[in-house]
């Protein structure tokens, strides 16, 4: 069976970025998509740590201290891009103005309930970052994620046992194995991985399916 | 004439009282003021609350007055990344306090302090862990939780250039929470880069008016990791 390896994750979500959007991609797995935007689209790359128009690393020996993105890591800044403090980062987030944020997770219910910052009740110092504003804040919220985790337990499920992130905020998740919107009626499969079928992503989703891709029958 | 520029370390952290609640700024370690905070051990302030987005990392800088026993609470977003080993050894033994709030929520509770607006709601954690036993209304059929202005007795901040008003620029992605902390403290100190002219920062180009600012101390140090500062 095959299945998507992460460049090929990033590069499906990347392709479904509109030109013109202004996205904030998590630390982790989202950052990928970052390489893989469609040639002569203009996606603004925002960080929460006050920048929009986020590039690339730079060369090794061109790093600049003061310029690093939310993980800590050196960055540039596209050319029309800018610097702000961070209430106003925040603003942009809360206020709904970036149009869509990719969040790995934990888990993520079929509500689109997200849980990505603490693995257990117990946990009492987790690190909650920024991912509860953006999670409650973007226009749009996608997840882009493992299926299952190693031990090959689903991450989609019906309610997320663990502390949530956010309440109904995901709107589109992008595993290894397939593409699904969250939907009024849960689950919708959009897009599966070459190889992989429905019954077998059935299998390992704890949530029902409905399915939406284009060649489905009615 | 105003002149807001103090000569030494001594005399930028003169009078800071144990038991305050000191905002650092700061993003990992770009724009974060390691003189200041290294100031602030010299000095000898204890029991204090300290608001930054990180608890420190290694044993230097925030960790080191961790270490030392001066810090009775800590607020911040991002308690554990890596080097976080004080803040381990800390928690885990009992020996101090922790506040966890989301990072945004963090920086408009600040900006709401120096706004004199003492509460806003945010949808950010309601339904969560985070949003427990804060108070929740509904607007526009979305849950809200209740945050109160997050008010500083001193505030550290790190800037690009000064001038003997106070008026502040900061570098790149150094600005961060530096601006925002500035206006939320009764006592704002600055450590600059540069001391300009008054006049030589020109009022467009000027990020942080003065008027949030009490002392500004020269330090020249360059990159956190070394970069010649006269870039």
């Amino acid at each position: 069976m095959e299945t998507w390896s992460r460049t090929q994750m990033a590069a499906r979500a990347a392709q479904d970025i509109p030109d013109g959007w202004y996205c904030n991609l998590g630390i982790g797995m989202p950052t990928l998509i970052a390489d893989h935007i469609p040639e002569g689209r203009e996606v603004v790359l925002h960080s929460e740590n006050g920048i929009l128009g986020m590039g690339p690393a730079p060369e090794k020996g061109k790093e600049d201290a003061w310029l690093i993105n939310a993980g800590k890591q050196p960055v540039t800044l596209h050319p029309g891009g800018s610097y702000f403090h961070h209430a106003d980062s925040f603003a942009m987030i809360r206020g709904g103005h970036i149009d869509l944020c990719v969040l790995g997770a934990f888990e993520v219910a079929d509500n689109g309930d997200i849980a990505n910052w603490a693995t257990s009740e117990n946990d009492s110092a987790p690190a909650v970052g920024g991912a509860m504003d953006l999670a409650a804040g973007a226009k749009r919220v996608w997840a882009m994620m493992e299926h299952t985790t190693k031990d090959g337990r689903p991450k989609l499920v019906e309610g997320c046992s663990y502390p949530l992130t956010a309440m109904k905020a995901v709107s589109r998740v992008y595993t290894n194995l397939a593409v699904l919107e969250v939907t009024d009626r849960g689950f919708a499969v959009l897009d599966l991985a070459p190889g992989v079928t429905l019954d077998h992503l059935r299998s390992v989703t704890a949530a029902p399916l409905h399915d939406a891709r284009e060649t489905a029958g009615a | 004439m105003i002149n807001k520029i103090v000569r030494d370390m001594a005399e930028a952290m003169e009078g800071v009282a144990d038991g305050s609640t000191v905002l650092v700024g700061g993003f990992g370690a770009a724009g974060q003021p390691d003189d200041l905070i290294e100031g602030l051990i010299e000095q000898g302030a204890k029991d204090l609350t300290i608001v930054a987005n990180n608890a420190g990392t290694g044993r230097t800088g925030l960790a080191r007055l961790m270490e030392l026993g001066r810090v009775r609470k800590i607020i911040c977003s991002f308690p554990r990344s890596v080097g976080s080993v004080v803040f381990e050894e800390l928690y885990k033994a009992g020996r101090l306090e922790l506040e966890i709030v989301p990072q945004g929520t963090l920086a408009e509770r600040m900006r709401a302090a120096g706004a004199g607006v003492p509460a806003f709601f945010t949808p950010t954690a309601a339904g969560t862990r985070l949003g427990q036993g804060k108070e929740e209304r509904e607007f526009n059929g979305r849950p809200h939780v209740m945050e109160l202005a997050l008010p500083g007795d001193v505030a550290l901040v790190e800037a690009w250039e000064a001038d003997r008003w106070g008026n502040l620029t900061f570098r790149r992605s150094g600005r961060n929470f530096n601006p925002v902390m500035a206006m939320a403290a009764k006592l704002t100190i600055v450590q600059a880069e540069r001391i300009v002219e008054l006049g030589a920062i020109e009022g467009e180009q000027v990020v942080t008016p003065g008027i949030f600012v009490d002392r500004v101390l020269n330090v020249k140090r360059g990159a956190p990791w070394g970069e010649a500062s006269a870039a």
